[in-house]
């Protein structure tokens, strides 16, 4: 039992920094596309009463990329909540590892459901 | 009011937001969706896609604490986290039929019952009961940092908190909030989970679910930058500094002051909804 205990808490301070390294590089980039958007729109109305709906270019992984590489503000944003979006995905990947490693073949099974409906959610952004 | 001011106003809310959302494990996104619409006037779509980014923000802020302290158990998060995806998945495809009167109708009750749930009290858990067997056998005990070292604890009731959780996870998907009261109701009371692991454990499962949905939500065009932007950042702060004081704080107190702020934006909520103002 102590084996496997031990990597446990390994686990739990391993994924603690990939949450916050994700968080982190999501939270620099929303904030430097939020400098320049504000930079270029600070002054003008806010317009979010009525709903038009994202273009198609901040929609999908591929535009948004775009966008963000041009110097477009909001798709720097747009780039960021990408990577806050991913870094759960990514953390449940490092689960479904760990659980390998650690030979528990219940869990292994139940992470890679949660893996499959988290990709199902994610196949209209390619 | 220009963009910058706004901005700054939706920041400072969020942050507030994120702050209380954090410490008492009910997430900041439950107020965030009303005080969007009701006090800024944001159409509830855009709301809901800022909204469900933000919770993502928030879960893996405090989570990325959290897991440090040794309070969340993964393993119940794991397995909870099928049901509430599952859900979460349902709630997005809901949320693109329905109406935006009934999202605001179903938002505005799902808070007056968060309210009323988070207030009414606790379970009596002293009389000791036998491991669970299904709890026992997907490995879900453990224990957390007491002040007198480790504290073991049983877990209870597995198929009736996964029940809970797919309903946790349509409201995360529909309303873009994490469903932390439900989330904590499941753990708290059905599971028999200490509050604290309750309560970090269902900041730490918020993050999966809310990406579920977010990735529908960002392919649908309701994830607006400009406004995700401050309202992300905001509740990102606050969270974290939430997530750092929970240790000290003494979650009835706190439980109540959100409780009443709740009701508060859930009551204007249902009557903005039901007058056609939304």
């Amino acid at each position: 039992m102590s084996p496997s205990r031990w990597t446990d808490e390994e686990f739990d301070v391993r994924l603690g920094r990939l949450l916050q390294v994700g968080v982190i590089a999501s939270a620099l980039l929303v904030a430097a596309g939020g400098i320049v958007y504000l930079a270029s729109t600070g002054l003008a109305s806010p317009d979010f009463a009525a709903f038009h709906g994202e273009p198609d270019r901040l929609r999908y992984v591929r535009g948004i990329v775009h966008a963000a590489l041009t110097g477009s503000g909001r798709g720097v944003i747009q780039l960021g909540l990408l990577v806050l979006i991913a870094t759960p995905v990514v953390r449940v990947a490092f689960a479904l590892f760990a659980f390998a490693r650690q030979r528990d073949w219940i869990y292994v099974a139940i992470t890679s459901t949660v893996l499959a409906l988290l990709a199902a959610g994610m196949t209209g952004l390619i | 009011m220009n963009t910058f001011e706004f901005s700054a106003l939706v920041g400072g809310g969020a942050f507030v937001a994120g702050l209380l959302g954090a410490m008492t494990g009910l997430g900041g996104g439950v107020v965030l969706v009303p005080l969007l619409t009701t006090v800024f006037g944001v159409d509830i779509r855009y709301a809901v896609g800022a909204s469900l980014v933000s919770v993502i923000a928030t879960s893996s802020g405090a989570a990325a604490a959290y897991v440090r302290e040794g309070f969340s158990n993964i393993r119940v998060g794991m397995l909870l986290e099928v049901a509430t995806t599952l859900g979460a998945l349902g709630g997005a495809y809901a949320a693109g039929i329905l109406s935006t009167t009934a999202i605001g109708t179903v938002f505005g009750i799902v808070m007056l019952y968060s309210a009323w749930l988070s207030t009414s009290p606790p379970a009596d858990r002293l009389e000791p009961r036998p491991p669970d067997p299904l709890a026992v056998r997907l490995r879900l005990d453990s224990s957390f940092p007491g002040p007198d070292g480790p504290v073991a604890y049983h877990v209870r009731n597995v198929p009736a908190g996964f029940l809970l959780m797919l309903l946790a996870g349509v409201l995360s998907g529909l309303l873009g909030v994490g469903s932390g009261a439900l989330k904590v109701l499941a753990m708290d009371r059905a599971m028999m989970l200490p509050f604290k692991v309750s309560t970090t454990t269902s900041n730490f499962m918020m993050g999966v679910t809310a990406a579920a949905s977010a990735g529908v939500y960002l392919h649908r065009g309701y994830i607006n930058p400009g406004l995700s932007m401050p309202l992300m950042l905001g509740v990102l702060a606050g969270a974290t500094v939430g997530a750092r004081i929970l240790p000290a704080a003494r979650p009835r107190h706190l439980r109540l002051v959100f409780a009443a702020v709740i009701v508060v934006l859930g009551v204007q909520m249902l009557v903005q909804s039901l007058s056609g103002r939304l």
